[in-house]
């Protein structure tokens, strides 16, 4: 049965212990391993992407007869090779900034990421993707538990996610990662401000209050900690704000989070984790794959122009090498089409990374779309797309290789995979 | 029967049955607990004028360019909402309405998008006593039905425009039948995850084959209704996993298309009727009226659920009991509750203030907190709880305190004049105003040298309009105050 957030709120907050550390320990552990500094980037595609219509098997006999609307054209995919089981692939036509990334060998897809039973439901299922967990979707996230590893006494800072509450990926016993939507507003108000002097001794008194934690009130701790880190961290935020980037990102949510994070990247406020995310996946019906103002079209085309500004950016400035972004969403889409034109909800679907010290490339395997039932690729009576790599199996990599902790303990198992060697 | 309720009980069931007191309004509550609660359940005795006094001296504003226009207007129908639920004498109807707001989630911006901003509008708030086409909102059905029967209320949402949209039940057909309003009803409306299957999806999404909506009216007055289209209907049996009938029957007839529109009346009814859908409703009301925090009391939970049943699916009998519980009026189940943003901002705004206030100022800090009113991020409604204070949504609500602290700077100056002659007598005026949970001593302590930190207390004019602001300020802002 599922657990939902709230029934999660009343388990597990641990008091905080809310004490303000230079933000030097991702930099010590990056340093160790020959790099500037790690920054993750996690991004949630959320609703459910149709990676079908992104990784494009273009040549399988089923494709078209299967999405007679949906299908694009094998004369429009942008080409991007074939995989290990030599199926041909072809990104989304509107993915040309993420195929120039692709050609310069930074940016890999794996191929059918699910897991077991997948869930179709978009808040189970993204929950499960949250915390890593398919057995009990209501812990806390799996980036919010990798800090918890941290080294105590953490800056909020650490992480910085760019929607205005905090997503289950980043919740976390310890660390209350500060939610900034947008930097312009993150600044403390007074009905006294143009006095100096009260004004002053207001924000002194809200910064000393939110310092005294009632620690035997766990729930009420956690909004002392939420008003301490937001004081402890808005001078820092506030430098963002006059971050100008070297090129011009989308005027999208995607693009302007994405210019939010590169503009903490390169102030050097301390952030390393960072949350972004971009939705309008759940298309249901008229999901217009092709058409230029089609609903899927245009989101690949959001996703592609603030991730090629991002790239540009963050190169421009030598930060990309630094940099690892990860995608996820909570299923993929069936892959027959529906009669009113759009996709219903499926299994497995396709993850991007992206990152100066990723080897790019095609990873795992296409499905066969072939609709006989037995098609070991397919499950649901070959309705849907059927995991190859366990999803825990990416997380592991980017733990052990990037944020080079111990997966095993962050996911509670072993799901190293030897061949899924992108980073 | 029991004496008068002290104060401490009836503003703990206003916050929670309704978005705080103002003082007029607690003046006004001078039963009995179980009668306040019966006029709070039994509000169609209370006459619904709320909507006449907008624009009216002596209210919080609201503001527009050209006509007030909340039945065609998204950005004024969230105004008439805030306004209602900071002046309506109607509390319980509007928190219920708030809460099926949630279950049903539905966001404007998709309508919209579909058939623009204006019946985008209509069909998520029109009243139909003032649209020219006579159409009732989602949100007006909810309000009509706040404590009304809940197979009504299922039947009314399948039957929605906004939600025949937003689930995108007009494109589920014969050929394709389309999964999504299936699925939700399921997994968020009623039964809950665990209790279907992924068959009884597909077989439910078959069921409502033909719920559609058409054009109709001429004119000016054109616009979507529902309407069953029986060559959209697919005929065949449909078998679930649950009984659908009394006696056990799990699957619904093959019928002919004419008669197919049954197949979705005899799946609302089997839903509303299933062995979880009382326990699913009483787990949500316990986790919004009673306690947010710690488990779930399943003694509650089977109470809730029996009335559900025994009552024949009716909210009033519900809602009542829940309010009357012990675990409800149990002093330890006060402040155990994250205030929404909406709860907190109508709060605020009853506690510190609205002369000369527009709640058009609230809908941008609202939204900066998490929360646009006919705008829940997704069909399982907002996620709550600690979501609602991460750190740029707790800066919003410390914020939204400053704008409005500064707005009623000089009532809230005039109003502690007769408190002013020390700063532990203005201090404790003002806890009076805005009750919060328990303060430890060292945060009253901390309240009180703000009010000495920048000179000796004259108590003048300007001494008080500065510390008055400034000590509404950091105590609408303090965590105890965003528990309800």
């Amino acid at each position: 049965m599922r657990v939902t957030r709230r029934q999660f709120v009343k388990g597990g907050v641990a008091a905080f212990t809310v004490t303000f550390a230079a933000p030097e320990f991702l930099s010590d552990l990056a340093r160790a391993q020959g790099a500037g500094a790690r920054n993750l980037v996690v991004l949630y595609l959320s609703g459910g992407n149709d990676s079908l219509s992104m990784l494009i098997p273009y040549n399988d006999p089923f494709y078209t007869s299967r999405r007679p609307t949906l299908a694009v054209p094998a004369a429009n995919v942008l080409q991007v090779g074939t995989d290990s089981s030599r199926v041909a692939l072809g990104l989304h036509p509107r993915l040309t900034g993420l195929r120039q990334i692709f050609d310069g060998g930074r940016l890999a897809f794996v191929q059918r990421t699910g897991y077991p039973n997948q869930s179709r439901s978009h808040f189970q299922g993204a929950d499960i993707w949250s915390t890593a967990d398919p057995n009990n979707s209501s812990g806390l996230g799996w980036i919010g538990r990798y800090l918890d590893s941290l080294p105590s006494s953490l800056d909020p800072l650490v992480g910085w996610n760019t929607t205005s509450s905090l997503p289950h990926v980043l919740q976390s016993a310890h660390t209350a990662v500060p939610a900034i939507a947008s930097t312009s507003g993150y600044g403390y108000q007074s009905p006294n401000s143009g006095n100096a002097a009260e004004a002053g001794a207001e924000r002194n008194t809200a910064i000393r209050i939110s310092s005294h934690l009632p620690a035997a009130q766990p729930q009420l701790s956690f909004v002392y900690g939420s008003a301490a880190s937001a004081l402890a961290t808005l001078d820092r935020v506030a430098m963002v704000n006059s971050y100008t980037p070297s090129t011009t990102y989308p005027n999208t949510g995607l693009g302007l989070a994405l210019r939010a994070v590169a503009g903490a990247m390169v102030k050097n406020i301390g952030t390393r984790v960072f949350y972004v995310t971009t939705g309008g996946f759940d298309n249901h019906s008229q999901q217009n794959v092709n058409g230029a103002n089609g609903a899927y079209y245009g989101l690949m085309a959001t996703l592609n122009d603030a991730l090629l500004a991002f790239y540009n950016d963050l190169n421009s400035h030598g930060l990309f090498g630094d940099t690892l972004l990860v995608s996820f969403s909570e299923f993929g889409r069936r892959i027959t089409e529906n009669g009113s034109f759009g996709t219903d909800h499926g299994a497995a679907s396709a993850m991007i990374v992206m990152g100066g010290r990723v080897n790019g490339g095609l990873y795992g395997t296409a499905p066969n779309l072939n609709t006989d039932p037995k098609n070991p690729t397919l499950e649901n009576e070959a309705g849907d797309v059927t995991f190859e790599t366990d999803f825990r199996s990416v997380y592991a990599r980017v733990a052990d290789g990037w944020l080079g902790t111990d997966s095993v303990r962050l996911l509670g198992g072993d799901f190293r995979k030897t061949s899924l060697n992108f980073i | 029967m029991a004496g008068l309720a002290s104060n401490r009980q009836i503003e703990h069931l206003l916050r929670r049955a309704g978005f705080g007191a103002r003082p007029d309004e607690l003046d006004s509550y001078t039963q009995n607990y179980r009668d306040i609660v019966d006029a709070l359940v039994n509000y169609e005795d209370t006459p619904d004028v709320v909507d006449t006094w907008i624009g009216k001296p002596g209210y919080v504003n609201v503001t527009t360019t050209g006509v007030f226009s909340p039945q065609t207007n998204i950005v004024h129908a969230r105004q008439r909402w805030l306004f209602r639920m900071i002046h309506g004498d109607r509390p319980l109807q509007e928190k219920m309405t708030l809460f099926w707001h949630n279950h049903f989630a539905t966001g404007y911006t998709k309508i919209a998008g579909a058939v623009g901003s204006v019946e985008g509008a209509q069909y998520m708030v029109a009243k139909s006593s003032e649209n020219t086409a006579r159409v009732r909102g989602q949100l007006e059905m909810l309000r009509d039905n706040a404590l009304g029967n809940f197979r009504d209320i299922l039947l009314n949402i399948a039957r929605d425009t906004a939600m025949l949209f937003w689930l995108d039940g007009r494109t589920n057909t014969r050929n394709s039948p389309q999964e999504n309003f299936a699925r939700e009803i399921m997994e968020l409306f009623t039964v809950g995850v665990g209790h279907y299957t992924e068959s009884d999806v597909y077989a439910g999404a078959r069921v409502f084959t033909g719920w559609n909506i058409q054009r109709t009216g001429t004119n000016g007055v054109a616009h979507y209704e529902f309407v069953y289209l029986p060559n959209n209907h697919e005929t065949n049996a449909k078998t679930f996993s649950f009984p659908i009938y009394a006696d056990g029957n799990r699957t619904i007839p093959a019928r002919s298309a004419s008669n197919g529109m049954q197949d979705g009346l005899d799946l609302i009814d089997a839903l509303a009727a299933h062995p979880n859908t009382g326990r699913y409703l009483a787990t949500k009301l316990y986790r919004f009226f009673v306690r947010e925090f710690g488990d779930v009391d399943q003694e509650f939970v089977n109470n809730i659920a029996n009335t559900y049943y025994r009552n024949g699916y009716e909210m009033g009998p519900v809602v009542r009991a829940v309010l009357l519980s012990p675990q409800f009026r149990d002093e330890a189940s006060m402040f155990t509750r994250y205030s929404w943003p909406v709860e907190f901002v109508v709060r605020s705004i009853k506690d510190i203030g609205w002369r000369g206030f527009s709640v058009n100022d609230a809908l941008t800090p609202m939204a900066n907190m998490g929360q646009t009113l006919y705008e829940p991020p997704d069909v399982s409604g907002w996620d709550a709880g600690q979501t609602w204070f991460a750190t740029g949504a707790m800066l919003s609500r410390m914020n939204f305190a400053a704008s409005l602290a500064t707005n009623q700077k000089f009532n809230l100056a005039t109003a502690a004049k007769p408190y002013g002659s020390s700063p532990d007598s203005l201090l404790a005026y003002f806890l009076d105003q805005l009750v919060t949970a328990p303060l430890e001593t060292t945060v009253i302590a901390e309240l009180s040298a703000y009010l000495r930190a920048t000179g000796p207390w004259i108590g003048s004019d300007a001494q008080l309009q500065a510390k008055s602001s400034g000590l509404v300020h950091l105590i609408a802002s303090l965590p105890e105050y965003q528990l309800v």
